[in-house]
């Protein structure tokens, strides 16, 4: 997810710094960077070649990833069953610094068995740079894309050939509300037009129409990235949405600039003004929801929230719900946008080739999706914990118009150079002309190779 | 017994008895050469085992750094000072540059100013160690959790709302507020309050280091002046200031350094944004974005960014060969 | 320990203590002042370290303070209930002991050799070691990796420390060179006269001489070391036996966001081990035992 990403690859700039030396390391760099060294196992002390077979009892997967918390737990528990019955075990380590060792790793050799991927962009990089496994084989390819969101599928190919896997997946855009203080859920608004009205209409019930919040350290920004993302899908359509992420529409293009007017609306109508806005933390801004006195009535974020914040203590269903972002031209009904965690092999081996295989299976996705918190890309794995979850994902199988989150897909500079412009524009919308006349100038340097 | 620990024992062992060894037998090798000869090998063999670790870790690295600095985005390419160029040339950049300024005109001002005045100040006081104590705990906190420390301090309400920021709530107490600590930049601000919670950290070490050497002053000299009637602002002046000079300049060279390469609290707690960028993070920004070569010509700057603090310390080491 | 030295030292700040408490009061303000100035910070986040993450963002530390309170230990519990947390605190010592052993005797050789030597290039050379100091550890991995993976070092504790006394030597160098350099001749040279040799020299005076600033570079060495997760997560990677607690702290966060209340209770639970070092230390900060050891 946007976060997810977002923080793992800035992050990364921590260090990935060591990029520089490896590259004049090896200095025909350009073609591929020692593939031979990422072959050989690492980081697994006891692995010993299974005799013949497939018999990979008492080896060892190392994985590196970013979740941590309950989501490592989540992890733990889904590789278990497969643990159990191969007698090979999974070591694993989360990691906010993903992208550093990973691009460390692809210039010295030294990388774990599997990985997650910060984002699509790395894992092309990855994949030219000869170090993921072609997972084509290493799948039952037909039941992985039968099962599977065929966008989804799409996204982890390169040159045709499956090198990443969806593990988990989000839907974005999603609209909360606490329906003790207004129940949407009689009629949940179809049109951005409708919403306008009804959040005008129940003005008096809260502090402020909406809770808005895009404080995320380093990340700072990205939750109105989101905003501007689901308003450019649904007011300019999914073709204007993918010229611009591959840097073909500009930003001061009218489509664009008017999301940003668009979202400007939900800005002066947010509570804590521009200064909250930035000063708050994603994580808790959708908080005011719950208060006595409550400080907005609907509040815009992906699925993921539901582990965050004050929704982590509260009921599904009873305490909060949502409805999707409506529809803003209805040209384009049916759109949403959504993100996920991508999952590559560096290694091959009989051990990591009979993991990648079980971890994408609706048995494997089941595990976590029963934990909660995530979705699954795989449309088998339907043991959601309550109806919410089950919503969500309904919304990434049934979509007509199925984006992935922008940012995610533009080049790292231009991601971040956008965090930065919805920083500045909330803090100034006033300064919007020259804020996407920066962002242009970055859009020409930031593609180019 | 865990084999690890074993392994443990011998390195915390085995290799500082190596490195003594290693220096008796040096001597020992010298003695058999000519007396003329000695003074000359002497050293080398001294700096070895440095010399090494400083070679393989760091020289090596930074020559390749230096390298990198001038080639293009793929690194397949040189382009001469064209990164150099894209730095000097773009006001963002410039803007961290001045940040840069800021940080290390300031920090080693208060660290260095009140690590020397707590140094004199506690040495007075029964309580010694347990004031220490907590003006150097800072230190032992990683950076990501003071980060989350500072984040309660400058925590920001909207007007009306209740304040549960340290700083917010006690402004709140007396009508004041709120204030956003974490996004006025108006005059700097922001990167002020972010040296406040550098120099928080580091003023125990500054401390430290500058106690030990007052420490070391002679009591004698000190108490023979206050005999000889001077008052104790006189006595600082005239022989615990000069004879602390030294350690200051260490120290002060040492927080330049790390004003410097300041970069995991600006990567906390603002992530570089509302004009908090210094040079360090910058570096890194530039890697998160592939450009490699910007990034190695950002480095490259803030190794020059140092020389005129080296040569200060060249002045020093020549000032302390010719005293003695 | 240091009780007796401060008995020692007692006589003559006894003088200025009898000069009257009133006239003392402002002192004792000030000092007791600062320290709450200091621990302010430190004091909100222990509060919150014992509140549930949405009481903590709901109201203020301080309003904890007052009943009803609802303090409880699940942060910690959690942290410490952690799978392989006491393997982890293990390596951290195994990685961390070494790292600051290591390196202040490296540093301590070259720094006599740069105080007492005299040879051509020294300034320059000194200059240099300065210079290192500056060096982003990032742009550094990557050859390290590469020349580590020659001799299967990746993933082990050695690689860690290793690597840390590389980067911890321009510092080291750097302070004890200074503080060796203020040593008085007159020691060395009727050392000399004696016919003591450079080693015998450098074990029995130059060394317990600069006790203190190796107290001091022992501290900082072994906070820094203590603390490191880059560098830890870099060389040891995936392998999750050797991984010290910074990365297992780490691990607590969530990849999406929550999760700072254990990196709290954490940071409290490992700040002990660098506090006690810290104490124990201290000692050698007392006045009278470098015993006239700087010119004066």
């Amino acid at each position: 997810m946007q976060s997810t990403r977002s923080r793992s690859t800035i992050l990364a700039a921590l260090g990935s710094a060591a990029m520089i030396v490896a590259a004049c390391t090896s200095p025909s760099t350009s073609s591929g960077p020692g593939p031979t060294t990422v072959v050989g196992p690492t980081t697994a002390p006891g692995q010993t070649q299974a005799a013949g077979g497939d018999d990979i009892s008492g080896e060892t997967v190392t994985i590196i990833g970013t979740w941590g918390g309950d989501e490592e737990t989540a992890f733990h528990e889904m590789v278990k069953p497969w643990e159990d019955e191969t007698g090979a075990t999974v070591k694993y380590t989360g990691t906010r610094d993903l992208n550093i060792i990973l691009s460390n790793g692809i210039q010295s050799g030294v990388l774990p068995d599997l990985a997650g991927l910060p984002g699509p962009g790395q894992m092309k990089e990855y994949a030219e740079a000869g170090a993921l496994v072609d997972l084509t084989s290493v799948l039952d390819t037909a039941t992985y894309e039968s099962e599977t969101a065929p966008a989804l599928v799409e996204l982890g190919k390169v040159d045709g050939k499956i090198v990443g896997v969806f593990i988990k997946s989000a839907v974005k855009g999603l609209i909360w509300y606490n329906p003790t203080v207004n129940d949407f859920s009689g009629s949940a608004p179809a049109t951005w037009d409708e919403l306008k009205a009804a959040i005008t209409a129940n003005a008096s019930k809260a502090k402020s129409g909406w809770c808005l919040g895009v404080e995320s350290g380093a990340a700072s920004g990205w939750p109105g990235t989101d905003w501007i993302e689901d308003i450019v899908l649904r007011q300019a359509g999914p073709d204007v949405y993918n010229s611009w992420w591959q840097g073909q529409t500009k930003w001061t293009d009218p489509a664009i600039k008017s999301a940003w007017e668009t979202f400007g609306t939900v800005v002066a109508d947010s509570f804590g003004g521009g200064t909250g806005i930035n000063a708050t933390n994603f994580e808790v801004a959708g908080d005011p929801l719950f208060a006595a006195e409550p400080g907005c009535l609907v509040f815009h974020q992906a699925s993921f929230i539901t582990g965050l914040g004050a929704f982590k203590t509260k009921t599904a269903g009873t305490d909060y719900n949502f409805f999707p972002f409506p529809d803003i031209n209805t040209q384009f009904t049916g759109a949403v946008e959504g993100a996920g965690d991508l999952f590559g092999m560096f290694h091959d081996t009989p051990a990591t080739r009979s993991l990648m295989k079980y971890l994408v299976t609706a048995k494997a996705q089941d595990v976590w999706v029963k934990h909660g918190g995530a979705l699954s890309a795989n449309k088998n794995a339907t043991s959601y914990p309550d109806d919410i979850s089950k919503r969500s994902a309904e919304l990434i199988t049934n979509a007509k118009i199925f984006a992935f989150d922008a940012s995610d897909l533009m080049p790292q500079e231009m991601n971040a150079a956008f965090w930065k412009g919805v920083v500045d524009y909330v803090a100034d919308p006033s300064k919007l002309d020259s804020i996407l006349k920066d962002l242009d100038d970055t859009q020409a340097s930031a593609y180019a190779e | 017994m865990d084999p690890r620990l074993v392994n443990a024992i011998v390195v915390v062992i085995g290799v500082p008895a190596t490195l003594v060894g290693y220096i008796l037998l040096v001597e020992q090798i010298l003695r058999a050469l000519p007396s003329r000869m000695q003074p000359r090998i002497r050293p080398w063999f001294w700096m070895l085992p440095a010399l090494a670790f400083l070679g393989v870790f760091l020289v090596y690295p930074t020559i390749q750094t230096i390298i990198r600095s001038f080639q293009n985005r793929a690194g397949n390419a040189f382009i001469g000072f064209d990164n150099y160029a894209w730095f000097f040339g773009n006001a963002g950049q410039i803007s961290t540059l001045v940040n840069s300024l800021l940080w290390v005109v300031l920090l080693p001002t208060l660290t260095v100013g009140l690590g020397l005045l707590i140094a004199v100040i506690v040495d007075r006081v029964r309580y010694e160690s347990v004031a220490k104590s907590v003006i150097f705990m800072p230190l032992a906190i990683s950076a990501t959790a003071a980060g989350v420390i500072w984040f309660f301090m400058y925590l920001w309400q909207p007007p009306g709302e209740p304040q549960i920021g340290t700083l917010n709530g006690a402004l709140d107490t007396v009508g004041a507020g709120p204030f956003d600590f974490r996004a006025t930049d108006d005059f700097k601000f922001n990167t002020i309050m972010l040296v406040i919670v550098m120099a928080w950290m580091w003023t125990g070490f500054a401390m430290v280091i500058i106690s030990a050497a007052y420490k070391g002053i002679s009591r004698e000299l000190l108490e023979a002046a206050r005999v000889d009637g001077a008052g104790e602002w006189q006595v600082f002046k005239g022989i615990v200031w000069p004879l602390l000079m030294p350690t200051m300049a260490v120290i002060t060279t040492t927080m330049i350094i790390t004003a410097l390469k300041a970069f995991d609290l600006i990567y906390v707690m603002t992530g570089g944004q509302f004009d908090t960028s210094v040079i360090a993070f910058e570096m890194y920004r530039q890697v998160g974005f592939n450009q490699l070569g910007r990034s190695a010509a950002v480095a490259v700057i803030l190794l020059i960014a140092i020389v005129p603090v080296m040569l200060f310390n060249i002045r020093n080491f020549r000032a302390q060969e010719a005293i003695r | 320990m240091s009780a007796t030295t401060e008995t020692r030292a007692m006589p003559i700040a006894e003088g200025r203590r009898r000069s009257g408490l009133l006239g003392r009061l402002p002192l004792h303000l000030f000092v007791i002042g600062l320290m709450v100035i200091w621990l302010i910070p430190t004091i909100g986040l222990f509060v919150n370290s014992f509140r549930t993450p949405t009481d903590a963002t709901s109201s203020g530390w301080w309003t904890a303070l007052f009943p009803p309170e609802a303090f409880s230990i699940e942060n910690y519990a959690y942290v410490i209930q952690r799978n392989g947390i006491a393997n982890a605190f293990l390596n951290s010592l195994l990685i961390t002991i070494p790292a600051t052993v290591v390196p202040i005797m490296v540093a301590a050789f070259a720094a006599y050799a740069f105080a007492w030597m005299r040879f051509p290039g020294r300034y320059l050379l000194f200059i240099a070691v300065v210079g290192l100091l500056v060096v982003p550890l990032q742009t550094t991995f990557i050859p390290i990796q590469k020349l580590y993976a020659g001799f299967g070092l990746n993933g082990q504790l050695a690689a860690v420390w290793l690597a840390h006394t590389g980067y911890g030597l321009p510092f080291a160098i750097y302070l004890l060179r200074n503080f060796m350099a203020e040593l008085p001749r007159e020691v060395f040279e009727s050392a000399d006269i004696d016919g003591a040799g450079w080693a015998s020299k450098f074990f029995r005076l130059a060394l317990p001489m600069t006790i203190p600033a190796i107290a001091a570079l022992a501290i900082f060495q072994f906070l820094f070391t203590w603390n490191d997760l880059l560098v830890a997560i870099i060389y040891i990677g995936a392998n999750t036996d050797n991984q010290p607690m910074t990365i297992v702290v780490a691990n607590l966060t969530q990849s999406i966001g929550g999760g700072w209340q254990y990196l709290a209770a954490a940071a409290f639970l490992t700040m002990a081990v660098p506090l006690l070092v810290f104490l124990a230390l201290q000692r050698y900060f007392v006045r009278g035992l470098t015993g006239g050891a700087v010119k004066g």
